[in-house]
């Protein structure tokens, strides 16, 4: 945990972090969070945005191609940010998926990058189908858009030092469920959520 | 009186004054019968709380001496260009200059004042970064209006950082008769911009009619301006014991300071509404960010700093 409370020191210090909530949350329930991803920083912003009680289910999901390239990085991301990690380029045959899908059936609430790599501009491009999967499989977990606004100014996609610039974390209501909608309207539909968050 | 009774003088009388406006306040939260009127009470004593913890925070830092007070304004060069940058656009080529302004300027600034090394001090940012931002920021090759983004950053480096950090430069002027007392003359600085503020605000809360610039900042009354800032010219003069200047000398240095602040909290205000925002922060509660509190003193403390080195220099 003091890891975690580290990183959060430093990132308060020099991005702020202020959450804004589009409502109050009812964080009794199990939630994927899914957001823009425009820096390194950001799975750390959106849990530092989450009230201290809320941190300690969230499992953030991220690429072990990066995370756990090193001892370091490995060590950082799955003692400090309890994180769980995902292979981008699975052999054949086999589901990227599948270690969410455990945390997720194990009650965990995780954090969900749906464009699967960081993008350059503020704005999400388009959504891989793992959030549809996620929505299919879990019905009954909240599905809740965030818009990180500001970091891919602070950190931009190739930079390697954060520049202190305020950001915020924009987290809105869960998603609607409607039932039988097919992949391409509901990832549509996703995006939009968090592009409708943007100021 | 010695150095130390001046100082007990100064923070024993802002402690009573302090202690009146909290009283004052509480007693003004229970009478408020209006929602508005409840909302503009709860926002003074938001500022009151605010005051008391901006006191402790000096009074702390001068017991550190004077290193800890360059340090501090480091600090509210970093927290004020903060704001600035976050709300002026930048893109990924401003990145490098960025990152020169926040990293490598504000301590080299404010090391050159722990240093004592006043020729430098003054060039660093008018010469130096001036010259050298741009350059760093051409080598990202984005041409997209470049000139208005690199002025954006030059005139933030100007304000936050250059403007800001005269202030504790005022402790490594050589005055007349004044050796070793310099910092009751950065806190006479601070004092007489931030109570003229406050005197301006509460003039034009009572008696406020005729606004001085209303498409620019809709609080600002003639009432206001004249009233409070002659107040504060006033008591600004009143406190010569704790500078270098005799009473007339004070009353006039108070008015230029009061004059500048004025003109400062008009120009910031400007800036914010052409950036669209109504507060620059929200770090300070019930002020806004620490820019909405430093407005006055960017424009202040660099012509009070050159005033008094020009007129009472040993």
């Amino acid at each position: 945990m003091w890891i975690s409370n580290a990183l959060i020191a430093v990132l308060r210090l020099l991005i702020g972090v202020t959450a804004r909530w589009e409502s109050p949350p009812d964080l009794s329930r199990q939630r994927i969070y899914f957001a823009n991803h425009t820096s390194h920083m950001d799975t750390l912003a959106i849990i530092a945005a989450l009230p201290p009680e809320a941190r300690i289910n969230v499992k953030p999901v991220a690429a072990a191609d990066y995370w756990g390239k090193n001892r370091f990085l490995s060590y950082v991301s799955q003692k400090g940010l309890n994180a769980v990690l995902i292979e981008r380029n699975p052999s054949a045959g086999s589901n990227v998926l599948e270690p969410i899908f455990d945390v997720v059936k194990a009650g965990h609430s995780i954090i969900f990058f749906p464009e699967g790599t960081r993008s350059a501009q503020a704005l999400p491009g388009e959504f891989k189908s793992g959030l549809y999967r996620l929505g299919q499989q879990f019905s009954e977990v909240d599905l809740v858009p965030v818009y990180l606004e500001n970091l891919h100014r602070s950190m931009p996609k190739g930079k390697h030092v954060p520049l202190p610039i305020l950001c915020t974390i924009r987290i809105g209501n869960p998603l609607e469920k409607i039932g039988g909608e097919e992949k391409q309207a509901f990832l549509i539909r996703a995006r939009e959520a968090i592009v409708r968050l943007s100021p | 009186m010695t150095l130390q009774d001046k100082f007990m003088w100064f923070f024993g009388a802002i402690a009573c004054l302090l202690v009146i406006a909290s009283v004052v306040g509480r007693v003004l939260a229970r009478r408020a019968t209006s929602e508005s009127a409840s909302a503009t009470i709860l926002n003074l004593n938001q500022r009151v709380n605010a005051w008391w913890g901006m006191v402790v925070v000096f009074f702390v830092s001068y017991q550190l001496g004077g290193n800890a007070t360059v340090v501090l304004f480091s600090f509210i060069s970093l927290f004020a260009l903060r704001e600035f940058i976050t709300l002026t656009p930048t893109r990924r080529g401003d990145h490098n200059a960025l990152f020169s302004a926040f990293f490598i300027l504000i301590p080299l600034q404010y090391l050159l004042i722990g240093d004592h090394w006043y020729s430098m001090f003054t060039l660093l940012i008018p010469v130096y970064a001036f010259l050298l931002l741009p350059a760093v920021a051409v080598l990202s090759q984005d041409t997209d209006a470049f000139m208005e983004r690199i002025a954006k950053i030059q005139w933030g480096v100007m304000i936050c950082i250059y403007c800001i950090s005269h202030a504790p430069a005022l402790l490594l002027l050589d005055l007349e008769g004044f050796k070793g007392q310099n910092a009751l003359l950065l806190f006479y600085l601070m004092f007489v911009v931030q109570i003229s503020d406050v005197l301006q605000y509460v003039f034009g809360k009572l008696w406020g009619k005729r606004k001085v610039a209303p498409l620019v900042s809709p609080s600002k009354t003639v009432e206001g301006l004249v009233g409070g800032g002659l107040a504060a010219t006033l008591v600004g003069g009143c406190m010569y014991w704790m500078t270098p200047f005799n009473f007339w000398q004070s009353l006039l240095m108070s008015l230029v300071i009061v004059v500048m602040g004025f003109l400062g909290g008009l120009v910031m205000s400007a800036i914010k509404r052409s950036l669209s925002a109504k507060d620059w922060g929200t770090m300070i509660k019930g002020h806004g960010g620490m820019l909405d509190r430093m407005d006055s003193v960017c424009f202040a403390a660099p012509i009070f700093f050159h005033l008094t080195r020009y007129f009472f220099s040993a």
